[in-house]
């Protein structure tokens, strides 16, 4: 079993055109860095600052619940569990 | 080039007046891979702004897995601006993040949102990869199904 990152559009060239990657971790911020030690660059397409947050227009859900609701980044995470990043549709 | 039916313009459009003064927003999604807008889809403006939009969370939720399940994509990504001309602000630049979609922007500024308004609306079409913003030709169709 693994932790499964729905990926968009937008951050597959980071994965090698793949929709979906499978990693590890307890919270969601472990699970990132776990991703992105294959992927190199999807994190920080995903969180930004120190202490790191997530980027505003920038949507995660673990298991169809938007984490901003649930811990952010320290949200668990375990396995079987499905993470979904989605940029915002937004603008001015 | 973006091809779209009548019936969907017109659904854009009037969505632009209706929401008019603040900014209406929503997608067109159409089959993987075709670039056929079919399904008009009108968002709320979680911001409720004559300046700005945002899809709320959940419903962009919603949206992107019911599209999966469909096999779907956003061909066409619309908002209106209320005050300006239909070309893409430099927010509507920073924030563009799916580099497959035609963005559609409809200007109400000339008084479009009165019922009694019969003049032309501003109707455009824009790609936006990486801040580039390239617009394109608009072609309106009977029907987008091929079948026309």
């Amino acid at each position: 079993m693994a932790i499964e990152l729905r990926v968009p559009t937008i951050l597959r060239t980071y994965t090698g055109g793949e929709k979906a990657v499978n990693g590890d971790g307890s919270t969601l911020a472990e699970f990132i860095d776990n991703v992105n030690g294959a992927h190199p660059g999807l994190k920080e397409r995903i969180v930004e600052g120190e202490p790191e947050e997530l980027r505003r227009f920038v949507n995660v859900y673990v298991n169809d619940e938007d984490v901003r609701f649930t811990g952010g980044l320290q949200t668990g995470v375990k396995d079987g569990d499905v993470v979904v990043v989605l940029p915002a549709v937004a603008g001015g | 080039m973006l091809i779209i039916d009548q019936a969907t313009y017109d659904a854009i459009v009037a969505h632009a007046r209706r929401d008019h003064p603040d900014e209406a927003c929503g997608v067109v999604a159409g089959p993987a891979g075709s670039d056929r807008p079919e399904r008009f889809i009108p968002m709320l403006n979680a911001a409720m702004s004559p300046t700005f939009y945002e899809f709320d969370s959940g419903d962009l939720f919603k949206l992107y897995k019911e599209m999966d399940e469909r096999d779907e994509e956003p061909v066409v990504i619309y908002h209106s601006h209320t005050a300006t001309e239909a070309y893409p602000s430099r927010t509507d630049i920073n924030l563009a993040q799916e580099p497959g979609a035609h963005y559609v922007l409809v200007s109400t500024r000339d008084g479009a949102d009165s019922p009694a308004y019969d003049g032309p609306v501003e109707f455009r079409s824009y790609r936006i990869i990486d801040g580039a913003v390239t617009e394109e030709e608009v072609q309106i169709v009977p029907n987008n199904r091929g079948d026309n």
